[in-house]
């Protein structure tokens, strides 16, 4: 137990543990399973490093990661499919009509407000100019959007991207999420800390509806499916001459024995299987690479002055106001960083996934968990976020059989045939929303600090 | 001009697809926000665990009200679930109750920050989501049942002579007289009753209710007990008139705290007219206007289009919309609610 | 004896004594003032007598009662009324609601007492259906006496009832608290207008750092040269 309750060697310890974890998976199961959880383990520690900027540097509550991480995914697409030049002929116009119209509009009416200054009418005016711009910007947009999503609708139904590699859609998804986040922020922060909260599960709804429904931009509930990836695909792997070769030299032992057909056969399946770990070591690599990135980053402004004030934000905010920190505008920087590095990991999912499906994205899955993570791992401490994005999401993965296999024992006991029995087993997937909301609160209430608490933790 | 036909159609229709609907869904969202101001101006938290208490509260009386239909028992011509709503109160507010006193209270004793209680809040959400669904299922329950329409729209166009028809369900009227009801007794309780005041008293200065002997354990006791109750309600009501379905109620959240907001958080008054004021924008901006329209414009005016504001998959961004406007131009609200 | 009586009082908020041994009473139909520089103990030594100080020594007698164990709610049973500085009324409820709240503990007809408390406070009947966020800082103090007064206290603690109102609010408010001693009420109190308040004071107590300097009749403080050079500014 004092190796575990030693502040230093604690990290060693509990990523050790998640190490043997994994390897176990890898041996039990199989490493291509393994590789899998560890890939989205990345991407889920990705997120918790946003999240825990906002939540453990600032104490900023955001409700809405859900929104962000899917305008990461929209950016894939935006970036890496196929222009479609039909849609662009259709419909390309109006769209940039509409939306030209929109921003133009709204600082037609942001100038207008201002200028407007003390006049009586000031709300109306503005209101009325609003619903204007918006009438102005549908007048464009209906036609365009019909005319887009009409060609080809099977197959594609709306404007493509850019056709650009995927990897830039990491940073622009960052950008549209830092861009989500200036709104929110800019209306929310400096107002009562449940507003920022209610305010982000808002936009997260209106994000995913949008996504959902506007088919000429990302073809909404239809999917896009086969976004180009930024590693080998299997198929070419297994008619690569190396990566045969490769794999020919790492089983020598294997195929020494064999000869003829019989070595053919074997080795075709050694490549069979090699490649697609080879495709998932390549997606780990380039997430690490991202991962560690942002990890050093992170550190390094956490033990800057600038972290340091940020910190003495969160712990007292009048004490920093008077000492005159503006805490809004240090608020504000904090959520816009927070989301980007959300919206960045929202890309590199869809990345890993090579398609967006808008319809997927769930406020449980999407913005709780990633809330249990950071409270699991440590809210404050980016080494522990990072666990806690490979640790929780390590048992939810393998947490739905061991639930299906629970309620099978509890349930042995029933009759096979019994209603009763069949109703457990068919809803034992919603015992796993009880056990992370009970995860939550148990680990709120009697280790507020997580696995791997904050260094300087409060007293 | 048109005709005065024409201008009567357009009233029916406008009563039949805005009016009634917008007030049935206004006086579900003012009890759900009645619940989530309460909650606020006594705990000082936003709730996230309000919508799935809706949910919890309507699958309690569902199974009941299943329960006395395999019994055969029946109101009459109002829905069983009426006769079945006691007892889904019963069980929302001793679970809601337990909630509090394995949960909220540490927090209380230890003088937590209001964004710590919203944070197990949404821990307390989470359980209660799984829990309706472990139970019930995340599926659409049909449990309405009695007499559906006061009248048709058919038997009105008889009656009439009209075009256009006017139904007016059941569901809408049970809705309005049950809020009405349960809102005057609500009001009377606050300002009243001993307790009541000793409630507006709790929220409006804490420290010096205190000093006034006034007992924090039981106002917070009662205020959770009628937490449970409006959220009971409106999740029953809002359950008869359109259905139930687990997810749809943790949707509704953000239209709740939208009206809760725009009256002034921590205002009974306000949550009210909060309701009625984003559910008759979400209706009316999504509402197609093309049928309208038609019967009050001259011919060659008339429009082509559906003359929808906004497509009934966005509705959700009125309420965001209400809530953004309130948040920039009068961040306490209408009734001037708790401070910032 | 007097009626209330703090003997040797030391305590503090957790950390270092703030009070170091000081002794405070009054007895009924008295006034008693608690002055001194700031940071010398004067809110504080109020909290000791409403229990909501750690205590590290000294006793506290109300009547023949000891109380020094009690909550702060069961003191205000025991008939101690308490009117805070700042935050002393409920702004959203009107002037009669909060008088009713003053008297919750109470499960007696009040209405006589609410009647007192509008023949004492005449503006206040006048006003009793407005909320009392909307009365003027004068007003507001008068509903805040009203409030503590309505659970009938024998003794009556004020914290700086005057501060931030004018001087002629401030004379016509102790005219008010010179009226509830007049009715064998005890009045403790601190204050920041030293001279104004020791005029009306039939005890004045001097503390600094937690320790008394200086204890008399208010008319004797005020006649010290010492008292007027240090604290009374001349």
């Amino acid at each position: 137990m004092s190796l575990f309750n030693n502040p230093s060697l604690r990290p060693y310890l509990v990523f050790g543990i998640m190490a043997v974890l994994l390897t176990f998976v890898g041996v039990t199961q199989s490493w291509g399973v393994s590789l899998t959880i560890i890939n989205m383990c990345i991407i889920s520690a990705i997120m918790t490093l946003g999240v825990n900027i906002q939540w453990g540097y600032a104490g900023l509550f955001n409700v809405g990661i859900m929104g962000f991480c899917a305008l990461g995914g929209a950016a894939a697409v935006l970036v890496s499919s196929q222009p479609v030049g039909e849609a662009w002929s259709a419909g390309g116009t109006g769209i940039s009509l509409a939306l030209l119209s929109l921003v133009g509009g709204v600082c037609f009416v942001y100038i207008l407000h201002k200028v407007w200054g003390k006049r009586p009418l000031r709300n109306t005016v503005t209101f009325i100019a609003a619903l204007g711009v918006y009438f102005l910007a549908r007048h464009f947009y209906d036609p365009a959007s019909a005319a887009i999503e009409a060609v080809d609708p099977a197959k594609t139904g709306y404007l493509g991207g850019a056709g650009l590699p995927i990897i830039f859609s990491w940073v622009i998804g960052g950008l549209f999420a830092a861009g989500a986040a200036w709104f929110i922020g800019k209306v929310t922060l400096g107002l009562r800390t449940d507003y920022l909260a209610i305010a982000t599960l808002g936009i997260a709804e209106i994000i995913v509806a949008l996504l959902k429904n506007e088919e000429w931009l990302t073809r909404g509930a239809k999917n896009v499916t086969g976004l180009p990836r930024p590693v080998p695909y299997e198929i070419e792997l297994q008619q690569a001459g190396w990566f045969i070769d490769l794999v020919s030299k790492f089983n020598a032992d294997v195929l020494s024995g064999l000869a003829g057909d019989e070595r053919a056969a074997a080795l075709q399946t050694l490549v069979m299987d090699a490649s697609g770990i080879f495709v998932k070591l390549c997606y780990a690599g380039l997430f690490s690479v991202v991962l560690i990135l942002l990890f050093v980053l992170c550190q390094l402004a956490l033990n800057s002055p600038w972290g340091r004030m940020v910190r003495a934000i969160r712990d007292n905010e009048t004490a920093a106001a008077a000492m005159g920190k503006d805490i809004k505008a240090r608020h504000l920087q904090i959520f816009i960083l927070g989301s980007a590095v959300v919206g960045i990991a929202g890309a590199m999912m869809t990345t890993l996934d090579g398609q967006f499906t808008p319809g997927t994205y769930n406020p449980l899955r999407y913005t709780f968990l990633i809330w249990v993570m950071v409270i699991v791992g440590g809210s404050g401490n980016n080494l522990g976020s990072i666990l806690g994005g490979f640790l929780v999401w390590f048992v939810w993965i393998e947490a739905e059989p061991l639930g299906t296999w629970l309620m099978d024992v509890v349930t042995s006991g029933m009759d096979p045939a019994s209603a009763l029995r069949e109703h457990l087993i068919g809803s034992a997937q919603y015992m796993r929303l009880m056990v992370m909301g009970g995860v939550l609160i148990l680990v709120m209430r009697y280790t507020p600090g997580g696995i791997l608490p904050e260094k300087s933790a409060r007293k | 001009m048109p005709e005065i036909i024409d201008i009567l159609n357009a009233l029916v229709l406008m009563t039949n697809y805005v009016i009634l609907p917008a007030l049935t869904y206004g006086s579900q969202l003012a009890l759900g926000a009645l619940g989530v101001t309460l909650v606020f101006g006594i705990l000082r938290f936003s709730n996230f665990a309000h919508g799935d208490t809706m949910a919890f509260g309507a699958m309690a009386t569902i199974i009941v009200t299943w329960w006395l239909q395999s019994m055969g028992v029946s109101f009459g011509p109002l829905p069983t679930a009426l006769l079945a709503l006691p007892f889904g109160i019963a069980v929302t507010a001793i679970f809601v109750l337990l909630t509090d006193k394995v949960v909220y209270k540490h927090y209380r004793g230890i003088g937590a920050k209001p964004i710590t209680f919203v944070m197990v809040s949404v821990g307390v959400m989470f359980i209660m989501n799984g829990l309706v669904r472990f139970i019930i299922g995340p599926g659409d329950q049909r449990f309405a049942d009695g007499v559906r329409f006061i009248f048709k729209a058919r038997e009105f166009k008889d009656w009439s002579g009209l075009d256009q028809g006017l139904a007016l369900r059941s569901s809408q009227v049970i809705t309005i007289v049950l809020a009405v009801i349960l809102v005057a007794a609500l009001f009377w309780f606050l300002q009243k009753t001993k307790t009541g005041k000793a409630m507006r008293a709790f929220s409006d200065n804490e420290n010096l209710a205190l000093l006034s002997g006034i007992d924090p354990a039981k106002i917070v006791r009662i205020t959770w007990i009628l937490a449970a109750v409006l959220a009971t309600v409106a999740g029953v009501l809002y359950g008869l008139d359109k259905s139930f379905k687990p997810f749809v109620y943790f949707q509704l959240l953000l239209p709740i705290f939208a009206a809760a907001i725009v009256g002034g958080l921590g205002k009974p008054i306000g949550a009210i007219a909060g309701g009625f004021i984003v559910a008759f924008s979400e209706v009316a901006v999504t509402y197609v206007y093309k049928k309208f329209l038609i019967y009050l414009l001259p011919e060659h005016l008339e429009p082509n289009s559906l003359m929808q504001l906004l497509a009934t998959e966005y509705k959700f961004a009125v309420s965001f919309v209400i809530l953004v406007l309130v948040l920039l131009v009068k961040p306490t609200g209408l009734f001037k609610g708790k401070v910032v | 004896m007097s009626f209330l009586v703090g003997k040797n009082l030391s305590g503090g908020y957790g950390g270092p004594d703030i009070l170091k041994g000081c002794n405070i009473e009054v007895d009924k139909g008295e006034v008693a003032v608690i002055v001194g520089p700031n940071g010398a103990g004067k809110s504080t030594a109020m909290k000791s007598f409403l229990g909501m100080l750690q205590m590290t020594g000294g006793t506290i007698t109300l009547g023949d009662t000891d109380i020094i164990n009690m909550s702060p709610q069961e003191r205000v049973r025991q008939g101690i009324g308490f009117v805070p500085q700042t935050h002393n009324v409920f702004t959203g409820m009107t002037v009669e609601e909060n008088l009713e709240m003053g008297a919750f503990i109470r499960d007696d007809d009040i209405s006589g007492t609410i009647e007192e408390i509008y023949e004492l406070f005449p503006i206040l009947k006048q006003k009793r259906l407005q909320h009392a966020g909307e009365l003027s800082g004068g007003q507001r103090q008068q509903v805040a006496v009203g409030r503590a007064m309505m659970t009938r206290p024998s003794v009556l603690m004020l914290d700086e009832p005057t501060a931030g109102v004018s001087p002629i609010v401030m004379d016509e408010l102790f005219d008010r608290i010179l009226e509830v001693k007049s009715k064998g009420v005890a009045v403790l109190m601190v204050e920041q207008n030293a001279r104004q308040a020791l005029e009306i004071a039939d005890r004045g107590y001097v503390l600094v750092m937690g320790e008394n300097r200086y204890t008399g009749t208010g008319a004797e403080l005020l006649a010290d040269s010492e008292v007027r050079k240090s604290f009374l500014g001349g």
